[in-house]
């Protein structure tokens, strides 16, 4: 088995994971990691998926260069609303939707 | 640099992040004025643009000179022409509204000029990008400008909502990205035109599992029911002017590109099965019913235009078995219009009617119709369109949409169609009725800035008056398309 194909492989079984976390946990801190694992498996699958016969096709590489600068852009505002909610409810959970 | 600056293509990215990134060195607050005088000069461009358009088809600007497959190309068609007019022609008047709703020095409105101005940008770059990487980029650039803008208040129930939504609105993000993943995997290009006889020749089983994902992924960000969760608390708890701004725009973006994949590389994929199109519109239906339930059932008056949104999406979303035909378009770009201007202009509406009566339960509004007709005038003109009743905008839609319906053999949809407008009916006249209640004289009423009432009454009276010009905008949709 190719690296390339080992690296779409690993970003296969870690997206789905993160949209698990995203989805199940209810602890800020946690949906925000289950985040960064979601954004990584796509980013393994981008880079891995494109580089046939071991060689690196760079046009991906820019992409994902790209991508990271987004999920730290967003992690970065994920944490900073986090903080200021903790700050204000004490908690680091999202209140249940009140229902109008 | 003055060449691109001529150029609406690249101008329409460069004017609303300049003006942004102006009104973030100016300081906390402030801005207002450059970003109104540059907003008049990006809807001028966008004037030029569907004029350009309309005498010599798509326009077309490779970024910095260097040109696809290395650099980045903007393209400009009849559909993205009219997206772009769509959201300079709401974000004008709505800048004019902000400058006057926001008290200078507000603690809510620290950030809204440069926020504004980034979302703006994204905005414009979405809907002029030729590629799906891009569009990743210029998406998630709109999804974290409108999750600060719902933040902006700073109180702990807008902070959930915005991290809500945040969470939503990088969900349908990552599985977006993950289907561009697997699109260049197979392809190797992310080139919308460069894909579409691609995936026409040849299309493995890897390529619908990347359209799946990349449709639910935008599916989630348009807040199509179920998906509409995030939606009631991040639209319904903002400031008017950034719900009207979400409502109008944001969920349109999204909703642009599901239609640009849908028509475009994605075409082969969604002709497989002649069912396959009738998932959007049933989950459009459901959106319809579910939506106006609860609005008719909503207590707070933001809350009851929120959930009027998740009913307004639905109807976008009964075009799908229509596409085959160019009416089905139209009627869907028509609603997106129609529903944009009536939207903002609600919200902004129901800003003035909160800010005149203090608080913002639909049973406080009693007496405000004799305090402030104009608003008032402008929440029923909005209604108007949103019922679709003649000669407004919504009324074009619904028209075109029964007129493809039926010309398809789909009477079903012309059926819905129908039933949402009477819903509507409903929603909209509760808060009439209370509005136009007699009450005593000693019930008092802040004075609010007239500007305020003007900008919403704009708003309100575009969204009828399109229904008089929709044939320009029609015109425009023959630009680039296929089928």
């Amino acid at each position: 088995m190719s690296t390339g194909l080992l690296f779409a492989l690993v970003g296969a079984a870690l997206f789905p994971m993160g949209v698990a976390g995203l989805l199940v946990q209810r602890h800020l801190l946690r949906r925000i990691l289950a985040f960064n694992l979601m954004g990584s498996g796509a980013f393994l699958i981008l880079v891995g998926l494109a580089q046939r016969q071991d060689v690196a096709d760079p046009v991906p590489q820019a992409m994902v260069l790209t991508g990271i600068v987004v999920a730290v852009a967003a992690t970065a505002l994920a944490l900073a609303l986090t903080r200021r909610l903790y700050a204000l409810t004490g908690r680091l959970e999202l209140p249940d939707v009140e229902h109008d | 640099m003055t060449e691109a600056l001529l150029d609406p293509l690249p101008g329409l990215i460069l004017l609303p992040l300049a003006w942004g990134i102006a009104a973030f060195l100016l300081g906390p607050g402030r801005g207002a004025a450059p970003a109104i005088v540059t907003l008049s000069l990006q809807f001028l461009f966008c004037l030029q643009l569907t004029h350009q358009v309309l005498a010599d088809g798509p326009a077309t600007h490779p970024v910095g000179g260097w040109g696809a497959p290395l650099g980045i190309d903007l393209m400009a068609d009849g559909l993205a022409t009219a997206m772009l007019l769509l959201t300079q022609a709401v974000a004008l008047p709505l800048a004019v509204y902000a400058r006057a709703y926001f008290r200078p020095g507000a603690p809510e409105a620290r950030h809204f000029w440069p926020l504004f101005g980034l979302l703006l940008a994204g905005l414009n770059g979405l809907f002029l990008s030729a590629d799906l990487f891009n569009v990743y980029v210029t998406l998630e650039l709109v999804g974290l400008a409108a999750v600060g803008l719902v933040a902006m208040g700073g109180g702990a129930g807008q902070i959930a909502a915005a991290l809500r939504y945040l969470f939503a609105t990088l969900l349908g993000s990552g599985a977006y990205l993950l289907g561009v993943a697997l699109i260049y995997g197979s392809y190797g290009s992310v080139s919308i035109t460069t894909l579409e006889p691609l995936v026409a020749a040849h299309a493995p089983t890897l390529v619908g599992l990347a359209g799946g994902l990349m449709l639910l992924g935008l599916m989630l960000k348009t807040a199509l029911f179920p998906f509409h969760f995030w939606l009631p608390p991040a639209h319904g708890g903002a400031a008017a002017p950034v719900s009207a701004l979400l409502s109008a725009l944001v969920v349109k973006a999204s909703f642009y590109l599901i239609l640009r994949l849908w028509l475009g590389p994605l075409a082969p994929l969604s002709a497989l099965h002649p069912l396959l199109p009738w998932l959007p519109a049933l989950l459009g239906t459901a959106a319809i019913f579910w939506g106006s339930w609860k609005a008719i059932r909503a207590l707070r008056l933001k809350m009851m235009i929120a959930y009027s949104t998740v009913a307004q999406l639905g109807y976008l979303f009964l075009i799908f078995p229509l596409l085959g035909a160019l009416g089905g378009l139209q009627a869907g770009i028509m609603q997106a219009f129609a529903h944009g201007l009536a939207k903002a202009a609600m919200f902004a509406a129901a800003g003035v009617l909160i800010k005149a009566t203090g608080q913002d339960t639909i049973a406080g509004l009693a007496g405000a119709a004799q305090k402030l007709p104009l608003t008032l005038f402008a929440f029923g003109l909005a209604g108007v369109t949103l019922m679709g009743l003649p000669p407004s905008a919504g009324f074009l839609a619904k028209w075109q949409l029964i007129e493809a319906a039926l010309g398809q053999d789909c009477w079903l949809i012309a059926l819905v169609a129908l039933a949402g407008g009477l819903l509507a009916a409903v929603y909209v006249f509760r808060v009439l009725r209370q509005a136009f209640l007699l009450t005593a004289p000693e019930s008092s009423l802040q004075p609010v800035p007239r500007s305020l009432e003007w900008a919403a009454f704009a708003l309100a009276s575009a969204s009828v008056l399109l229904g008089l010009r929709g044939v320009e905008l029609m015109q425009l949709l023959h630009v680039g398309w296929a089928g």
